[in-house]
């Protein structure tokens, strides 16, 4: 140990807490307060470092040593063998997937390596509780340089330059809806940050008000001056507690030093900033529904235009951007637009951070330059996909998106490339299916969780998306009939050219592009009644091989329906005299199974097969 | 609900504590919803008469604050149970097999999706995704997430929970 101060960052974030973090950062503390460490040391828990799957994760800072599964068993070993003794502890490094080399350093792991940290450059590297560390890291710089030094033209021209889109789902161009914000008349106008991020899948708005809420406090500040804005909104959903606790912290430090309430700065310039929190609704995520339930409404969408730059909050104007959004402000100030343009592709500059999930080596948060191609994404930094399984598809922008089959595993990861494919960029989410999924089966999951959200009140969405998941639920039970597929491929065009909003117009999606990509998969349902991925519980037939049961019984403990009997020794063919089984082995009675698949989960020796 | 009734049967201890959730929310323009979270906070869900009482005392009509109350899903018009149990239902949970984690607490605690245990330990309900993707599948007990769930972990922590009356789980 050199004579600085060695910090260790335990990541902190809400993957990680799940995993057990906070007893390893109090088993940190306490081995280094009895190892007379006390000033030498600094424990900081940071936000979400993104590798998810492999917490706890504590990381060295000092050499960049990267431990993960880490429990507080482990912690003298990391203490007294790496911190004093200077020697990395070996079992809690991380391994590469292909070579089973070590991979010490973080910045040495495949996930880490292909990746370009604009939006979460903070996160995972500062405590989210002190703003100190923020502002060592450049933090509140370009506020005070918008402020000092530039007009809210030029602000707004900057933004526009640097081609900045919007990363909540649509695309939009961030400099031109802060022009039409500005333009508009009427005041007082609101700036609002939509951290709904309703998307099932993806986490990144999360991660980021978690790990770096400063960033989002001032890129809103910088907003409010280029538009003309004195207050400012974040909606965030109910169900992220920690990062309302850690926004709402942030928003007090920033008051208190003067970033936030009135002559900011010396400048004239007056902000202020709060929190809303929701209260379980995902269509609140679309920008009018949110407004409506700031305003103590039901969270309905209405007809646009007027677009809410020009009639938004209390019908004022108001700018409404993502939280990712948001978070790339800052960096484009302090560099300039060119730099930002430098990155990504010609229509889509900049870095994307995705939210990869499902069946996936590495998940997590990746952050990568626009147009990377999804091949680099899932085999180079996922790690590709467990169990040397097969890749069959990505379902990106959640149940607004569509799914991107093998054969276009490397298309470039940009706003347009994948709306060409039928998929979306949507808020980011990237989840990744094996050859064991049914995609009948997960086009139907996400129509019924759009239907479940649908908040009733255009036709399209309220009754057309009712129909579509009736039909599906019939193919995958194995009553599908001929010009069913059609059926739901018009009815699909229909609502998305007639619903009101986003959720109801882009619901279609998931059946649409599935039925594009894996038409023969429907074909099996509908015709052979036949699941080739063995997932449509409906159309499965369970059997216990006999040589591989034990009769063991659990099976029978769980089977809600009593089907499953013991077979009479005598009748096991080749059985008699010659083993001496204890116990006979067990069969289904094909009559009585509801399918249900409680025996095949229970099962310890992988003897019940679908 | 009954919109006829005129005059609350809420405690006055109730009503006070209502009282005083508006009283801290006066200075905003349209404070309804962070209102009915925060009594049902207090409360556990909201009440017929807490309803009304809200509406009175805001000046809104009754329609208008049942259909704030009814339309999200983290608001309850009905009792809830003492621990809330929520699994994920998102896609990377579902690819992961949150299935069989919602087929465990059903067998577990015998009940279905929206119903509490006759002893009103335990409600279960659904959540559209807790953003853990990554330890997926998840549930959440209350405030707390837990992660990289199985059948059998599903049981531990749910026997933890009917164990530990009092207290929460750590
Ligand atoms: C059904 C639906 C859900 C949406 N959910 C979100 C969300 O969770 N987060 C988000 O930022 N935008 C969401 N949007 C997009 C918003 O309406 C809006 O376009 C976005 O907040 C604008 O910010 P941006 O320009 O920075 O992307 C959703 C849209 C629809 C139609």
């Amino acid at each position: 140990m050199d004579g600085g101060k060695c910090r260790v960052l335990v990541c902190a974030g809400a993957g990680c807490v799940s995993s057990g973090c906070k007893a390893v950062a109090r088993a940190l503390s306490e081995v280094v307060r009895k190892s007379d460490l006390d000033g030498k040391v600094e424990i900081v828990q940071t936000g979400c470092i993104g590798s998810c799957d492999l917490g706890p994760v504590v990381v060295v800072e000092s050499d960049g040593t990267f431990y993960q599964h880490v429990t507080p068993e482990d912690v003298p070993d990391i203490v007294n063998d790496h911190i004093i003794g200077g020697n990395p502890v070996e079992r809690l490094l991380h391994r590469s997937g292909d070579t089973g080399e070590f991979e010490v350093k973080l910045s040495d792991m495949s996930f880490f390596r292909g990746q370009t940290k604009i939006a979460l450059r903070n996160c995972g590297v500062i405590d989210p509780l002190s703003i100190d560390e923020y502002i060592a890291r450049n933090g509140y710089e370009a506020l005070s340089k918008v402020l000092k030094d530039m007009t809210p033209g030029q602000v707004i021209d900057a933004i526009k330059a640097s081609g900045l889109r919007g990363r909540g789902g649509a695309g939009f161009p961030t400099g031109l809806k802060w022009m039409f914000t500005a333009d508009a008349p009427g005041e007082p106008k609101y700036v609002v940050c939509n951290a709904d991020e309703g998307d099932p899948g993806a986490f990144m708005d999360r991660s980021l008000l978690e790990g770096d809420p400063h960033s989002i406090i001032e890129a809103m500040i910088i907003a409010g001056y280029a538009v003309g804005s004195h207050q400012g909104l974040v909606y965030v959903r109910a169900e992220y507690p920690l990062a309302v606790e850690r926004l709402s912290h942030a928003i007090e430090q920033a008051a208190e030093r003067g970033f936030l309430g009135n002559d900011i700065l010396g400048s004239g310039f007056s902000f202020n900033l709060e929190v809303r929190v929701g209260a379980g609704a995902f269509v609140c995520g679309e920008e009018t529904a949110l407004l409506a339930s700031i305003e103590g409404k039901r969270g309905m969408p209405r007809p646009k235009p007027p677009f809410p730059a020009a009639s938004g909050l209390w019908g004022k104007p108001t700018l409404i951007n993502n939280v990712e959004t948001f978070a790339n402000i800052a960096p484009i100030i302090l560099n300039g637009p060119e730099w930002f343009k430098g990155m990504g592709t010609d229509r889509s500059p900049g870095t994307k951070v995705f939210a990869l999930a499902g069946n996936i080596n590495n998940t997590g948060l990746v952050e990568v330059p626009m147009g990377t191609p999804l091949r680099t994404i899932i085999y180079e930094i996922g790690g590709g996909i467990p169990g040397g399984k097969g890749f069959k598809a990505a379902q990106t922008g959640g149940p607004s998106g569509g799914c991107i089959p093998a054969q276009h595993l490397d298309v470039p990861m940009d706003f347009d490339s994948l709306t060409k494919l039928g998929a979306m960029m949507g808020s980011g989410g990237l989840i990744v299916m094996d050859e064991e999924t049914c995609m009948v089966d997960i086009a139907k999951f996400f129509l019924q969780f759009t239907q479940d959200e649908s908040c009733g009140k255009c036709v399209p969405c309220r009754e057309g998306t009712k129909v579509m998941l009736d039909i599906l639920d019939r193919i995958t039970k194995g009553e599908g009939q001929e010009g069913d597929i059609e059926l739901l491929e018009s009815l699909g065009k229909t609502i998305s050219q007639t619903a009101l909003c986003g959720l109801g117009q882009s619901a279609p999606n998931p059946v649409l592009s599935t039925i594009r990509y894996f038409r023969d998969e429907y074909e099996a349902h509908v015709r052979d009644k036949r699941c080739p991925a063995g997932v449509c519980t409906a159309l499965a037939s369970y059997v216990i091989e006999v040589e591989k049961c034990r009769g063991c019984g659990l099976c029978v403990k769980v089977c809600p329906v009593d089907a499953i009997h013991p077979i009479e020794l005598q009748a096991v063919a080749g059985d008699e005299g010659r083993t001496k089984r204890k116990r006979p082995p067990y069969a289904i009675d094909a009559s009585k199974c509801i399918k249900c698949g409680a025996c095949v989960a229970e099962c310890r020796f992988g003897a019940i097969t679908r | 609900m009954n919109a006829c009734s005129t005059a609350p049967t809420l405690s006055t201890e109730t009503d006070k504590q209502i009282d005083r959730v508006i009283e801290e929310y006066k200075d905003e323009p349209s404070p309804l919803l962070e209102i009915l979270n925060e009594v049902q906070h207090i409360f556990g869900y909201l009440s017929d008469d807490m309803l009304i009482a809200i509406s009175e005392k805001l000046s809104i009509p009754t329609s208008q604050v049942y259909g704030v109350a009814t339309f999200y899903s983290l608001l309850s018009t009905r009792p809830k149970g003492k621990h809330i149990i929520r699994v994920c239902e998102s896609a990377p949970c579902h690819v992961m097999g949150s299935e069989s984690v919602l087929r465990a607490v059903k067998d577990e605690l015998g009940i279905d999706l929206g119903e509490t245990t006759p002893d009103g330990l335990f409600t279960l309900e659904s959540t559209s995704c807790l953003g853990i993707c990554s330890v997926g599948p998840a549930m959440m007990v209350n405030d707390r997430v837990f992660g990289n769930l199985t059948r059998e972990k599903v049981r531990l922590i749910l026997r933890r929970y009917a164990k530990d009356k009092e207290a929460s789980v750590s």
